[in-house]
């Protein structure tokens, strides 16, 4: 959370909140299946008019974010959604815009499929994950082969958020000049999705199989090599992250924080006992930790500062940790409802651990702290 | 009053002109007698003064030059590789004379403020004692009336360099039929005086900055109490204010930059350079662990900072800082003492070398959750304070001194 807000951006917000609330209350997520979709496309029509596609697109591009600063203003998205473990698009649709603005007068032209994806008419999402494999983006498995005056795809794409329900896919594959990105429209000849089981019962993940897919030369974005329109793309997808776990655990403390003042045993509240007390010091402090490293990184990536990509990693691999640990304890904390399905706990965990897992656990980011380092 | 950049523009040519440059980056090897250490401090402090460069932030009347913090740092940066006096900087000027400056008589600030501005003296602090350490208000050094004099007995310790003090404030009980914090006064004692008996502390890893000291019937005079008789908890708290505002890097009093002789703190990336582990993903992945929170914990400062400023915060969530502190502090000890391995406990050589070094760290690694103030009670302080938790029983609080049940 920053500390201060534009009476604008507390509009967006709480528009934001009411338009989640009104559709997907956290006993309609709790009642989610296997199967079927989470979300609708009318409803995500909704949030593109109040902006949610268009903080990272400039004006000319049919962009524009309520304080100026997108990137920011993205960030306060993601944890007003995130606090009501929303489901919709939302991570992926902005990764993928933030891909083609980045991508912007490179290579062949996007301006109609970004404006498409600001108005919530296409939704977007990006495959980069491959079966078998952690994060590894710089080494994708699926190829492009030129042929002709465009390409062939082939392979297998996995863990891709809302494939079921995408227009488009951009693609992360191997060309013979080095790695590219292809905005594929899943409709294409030879693209088969399939879903996949979720931990999160409000996000639904799809694989994508790749067989002799012809995409014209118009699909790429930017040129092969580009790493750093990759870059951008983890970037944002790792803020969406710390930024809707940190309004999680904002919900799950407080939930906590109230139990132990309502929960008496042996005549006195929970919060009374100091075992306990120090466990709630401990998490607040953590807490206030995760929202100070998420605030940094996204002020970084904002400003395009040079240290941003060390402070992303930074934040993913302090929120990505202590997150579940937090969430652990406030479980322990409520005794074993906290391991019941009518609580609302669950939902928290597992929202902060799915997000915890994809785009680099805090391992893969501990790692690339190191190598940023030039250890 | 001079602007802050002709300030700079004369600070900058003065120095060049008369302070010496600082030898190198290397801190000395510890030594047993620091004694000339601080007789060069001292001389510093001496040629600061005379230079018309010492206590900046101090009023003119007591010896400083009444000027701002923005000419405080603009000195501060223009001292860079000057040798300054950087160990009178804490506790001397930051919290001893700073709780003079808010709580002394004229007398007091004249002589003690402007000593120490002149370079003439060194001031400590005697404030915890043997018998407790997180309890302060609980303390039991007494100070007896005679006449017109006060008789002090009893022990302090953690009394960090009064070895090398000519003054400490002292904190003693002279009412025992109130409660805790209504019968303590706050006298200044010179660390000379007959009857106190000093011992300097070692400390695991060697260093003997901090001191014990007894007092038997050290005669006090009236003129000896700060603030006024039985209120020295005012003065106690102005103390802390300070202490932590020293600690938190933001006082006004501090002149110069750096650390002076401390112990160099091994990082975990010392010891992976000497180790040659680079390559090991394990030493890797604790590596960026131990970046991670040496980063969060500042970005955690600057936001809590910026939070209890503007209001969004009340003052207690410093004690989240403290927190985190310990925990920073300890990762970095925990991380160099694994990529050390078996170098920690022996060597290919005679020399401790860098393994040594994370592993003495490593036998200091719980100080970090215990000087200034233990882990638990800044729990205490967020659970309570900042969240509203119930507070700890207390069988002390509103009860006469004297009725309070205390350990042998």
């Amino acid at each position: 959370m920053e500390l201060e807000l534009s009476s604008d951006q507390k509009l967006f917000q709480t528009s934001a909140r009411g338009l989640l609330d009104k559709e997907y209350s956290l006993d309609r997520i709790r009642d989610m299946r296997d199967g079927e979709p989470r979300w609708n496309r009318e409803w995500w029509g909704k949030g593109a008019e109040l902006g949610w596609a268009a903080a990272l697109v400039p004006e000319e591009l049919g962009g524009g974010s309520v304080s100026g600063a997108g990137v920011r203003d993205l960030v306060l998205l993601a944890e007003e959604l995130g606090a009501g473990v929303a489901p919709g698009p939302l991570l992926p649709v902005n990764v993928v815009v933030a891909g083609l603005v980045e991508a912007h007068g490179t290579g062949p032209d996007h301006t109609a499929e970004i404006e498409a994806l600001v108005a919530g008419e296409s939704v977007a999402s990006w495959a980069v994950y491959e079966p078998g494999q952690e994060w590894s983006p710089l080494a994708p498995r699926v190829t492009a082969t030129p042929a002709g005056d465009g390409f062939v795809l082939d392979g297998v794409k996995d863990r891709v958020q809302d494939a079921g329900q995408a227009d488009l896919l951009l693609v992360t594959a191997a060309t013979p000049e080095g790695v590219a990105q292809f905005l594929v429209p899943t409709s294409a000849g030879g693209v088969t999705v399939s879903p996949q089981w979720s931990l999160d019962l409000s996000r639904s993940f799809g694989e994508v199989r790749f067989d002799g897919v012809q995409v014209g030369a118009g699909t790429l974005v930017g040129a092969p090599g580009e790493l750093q329109v990759l870059e951008r793309q983890f970037q944002i997808a790792v803020l969406i992250q710390c930024a809707e776990v940190c309004a999680v655990l904002d919900r799950a403390f407080a939930l906590t924080l109230q139990w132990t003042f309502d929960r008496y045993s042996f005549g006195r509240p929970l919060a009374s006992y100091q075992a306990l007390k120090h466990r709630i010091a401990d998490m607040r402090t953590w807490l206030e930790a995760c929202h100070a490293t998420t605030q940094a990184a996204a002020a970084a990536v904002q400003d395009r500062t040079p240290n941003a990509a060390e402070l992303i990693s930074v934040a993913k691999s302090y929120v990505g940790d202590r997150s579940l640990v937090i969430l652990q304890d406030c479980v322990q904390l409520h005794g074993g409802i906290g391991v019941t399905w009518e609580h609302d706990l669950h939902l928290f965990l597992r929202r902060a651990t799915l997000d915890q897992a994809l785009y680099g656990t805090p391992q893969d980011h501990r790692l690339r702290l190191a190598d940023l380092a030039s250890l | 009053m001079e602007s802050v950049e002709s300030f700079r523009l004369r600070a900058r040519a003065w120095l060049a002109e008369n302070m010496p440059r600082q030898a190198g980056d290397e801190p000395p090897p510890l030594a047993e007698d620091d004694e000339p250490e601080w007789q060069r401090a001292r001389e510093l402090q001496q040629m600061l003064y005379a230079g018309g460069f010492a206590g900046i932030c101090f009023p003119q009347e007591y010896g400083g030059l009444g000027l701002t913090l923005a000419h405080q740092q603009a000195f501060t940066e223009e001292s860079d590789g000057y040798e300054m006096p950087l160990l009178l900087n804490t506790p001397t000027f930051s919290i001893c004379a700073a709780t003079l400056l808010d709580t002394g008589s004229e007398e007091q600030k004249r002589d003690r403020i402007g000593g120490a501005i002149r370079g003439e003296e060194i001031l400590c602090q005697f404030l915890s004692e043997p018998s407790g350490g997180s309890d302060l208000a609980g303390l039991i050094t007494r100070a007896d009336r005679d006449g017109d004099n006060w008789i002090l007995n009893g022990a302090k310790t953690w009394s960090t360099s009064a070895y090398a003090a000519d003054w400490g404030l002292c904190l003693a009980r002279t009412n025992w039929d109130v409660s805790k914090h209504r019968g303590l006064t706050m006298f200044l004692v010179p660390t000379k005086a007959p009857g106190v008996t000093m011992n300097r502390i070692r400390m695991v890893n060697g260093v003997r900055e901090f001191c014990e000291e007894f007092f038997d019937d050290v005669v006090l005079p009236a003129s000896a109490v700060v603030g006024e008789v039985d209120d020295g908890w005012t003065v106690a708290s102005r103390q802390l204010f300070h202490e932590r505002t020293a600690v938190g890097g933001g006082s006004p009093y501090v002149s110069g930059r750096g650390h002076p002789r401390t112990l160099p703190k091994v990082t975990p990336l010392d010891v992976v350079r000497a180790s040659g582990r680079a390559g090991d993903p394990r030493v890797r992945e604790l590596v960026g662990e131990y970046l991670a929170l040496h980063r969060v914990h500042g970005q955690t400062v600057d936001r809590v900072t910026r939070a209890i400023g503007s209001g969004a915060l009340s003052p207690a969530a410093a004690s989240m800082l403290r927190l985190l502190h310990a925990e920073a502090g300890q990762l970095s000890d925990d991380v160099a003492f694994k990529v050390a391995g078996a170098g920690v406990a022996t060597g290919a050589g005679a020399e401790q070398g860098m393994g040594g070094r994370a592993g003495v760290g490593y036998l200091m690694r719980q100080s970090g959750s215990l000087g200034g103030g233990s882990t638990e009670m800044s729990r205490n302080l967020i659970s309570e304070r900042l969240l509203g938790m119930p507070r700890e029983a207390a069988p002390d609080r509103d009860v006469p001194f004297k009725q309070v049940k205390r350990g042998r």
